[in-house]
């Protein structure tokens, strides 16, 4: 797994307080992982901080899973 | 009681007669303030006398690059935005029938679009420390209505129900947003009426006197207390029972 990865799940794995095994790559944030919508709010500011990124809006609204999070992420980078 | 030690409160309108007085009921507390305004002097005066804890923050609010880089510069001043007391407002009245569109978007911008900017603009670090007290001074004819105050009054309406749609969606991180209403106050803004004005209006006030800015910065210093954390998306009316809402 890649370095970005880790660092995305940690930040979903403290902020949501789920089991790590719980975020894997199709887990969605609202449906899997008990976010509501301000959680993912919440997730995006911590993923700009952690990366040093601007996630404009338009770009929060697609990021939905794991995954979606860390190849906007890599591809933001 | 209303212990505001180690919190940091941005006061708008704080060269006004109620911010000022806000300021200072904050201060007084233990709170950190960032004083904006758009007149610098008075800005200075008042935190010359407050001393220490006391940053001028100067912001025309009808500028929109300015709104949006005040909580950023409340920020650097003073390390955190706690508390955040939107009270600068403007008025521009006129009979319905003949106000310009200017008369209407200028009081909209700096009563009411202002606001939800600055709101949004300290809601980041309020969700991070998982604590954040927003009060927004609306006004009696927000609920009552006026006449010559379309304007006005729809900025003051619009305020509470935006203050109530923040508060649904922050009450779970620790944010309290709340509305203080003012009935008749004596201040510049009511200088201004004509002593025949104001005879008419004591006629509807039952305790028959106006209020002072003192009485206003009390409601705002119990909104922003810890004490008030169950206390979200309501009005407290402080208006001498002008109108028992």
């Amino acid at each position: 797994m890649s370095d970005v990865a880790d660092r995305v799940k940690k930040i979903v794995v403290e902020h949501l307080g789920v089991e790590e095994d719980k975020v894997v790559e199709n887990a969605s944030f609202i449906d899997d992982l008990g976010a509501d919508s301000l959680d993912t709010v919440e997730l995006v500011m911590a993923f700009e901080e952690e990366f040093g990124i601007e996630i404009p809006d338009d770009a929060a609204e697609t990021i939905q899973t794991f995954g979606d999070a860390v190849k906007f992420i890599n591809e933001a980078q | 009681m209303f212990d505001l030690t180690g919190k940091t409160a941005l006061v708008t309108g704080a060269s006004g007669g109620i911010g000022g007085e806000i300021a200072r009921a904050l201060h007084a507390a233990g709170a950190t303030v960032g004083l904006s305004g758009t007149r610098t002097e008075p800005l200075e005066a008042l935190a010359a006398d407050l001393g220490e804890r006391a940053h001028v923050l100067p912001c025309n609010l009808s500028d929109p690059e300015a709104v949006a880089a005040l909580p950023k510069q409340a920020v650097d001043a003073m390390g955190s935005v706690d508390i955040l007391v939107n009270n600068a407002g403007i008025t521009r009245d006129n009979l319905f029938m003949r106000m310009s569109d200017d008369e209407w978007q200028s009081v909209i911008d700096v009563n009411l679009t202002a606001t939800f900017k600055l709101c949004k603009g300290v809601l980041r670090g309020m969700m991070k420390a998982r604590w954040g007290r927003i009060v927004n001074i609306s006004s009696v004819v927000g609920a009552t209505g006026n006449p010559g105050q379309g304007n006005y009054a729809a900025a003051k309406a619009g305020m509470v129900g935006m203050s109530k749609s923040l508060a649904y969606e922050v009450a779970s991180r620790g944010i309290t947003v709340n509305t203080v209403a003012p009935g008749f106050i004596e201040t510049a803004m009511t200088d201004k009426l004509t002593d025949d004005q104001k005879s008419a209006i004591l006629t509807q006030i039952p305790t028959g006197r106006m209020g002072t800015p003192s009485e206003i910065a009390a409601a705002v210093l119990y909104l922003s207390s810890p004490e008030a954390a169950y206390v979200t998306g309501t009005t407290l009316h402080v208006n001498g029972g002008m109108a028992m809402l």
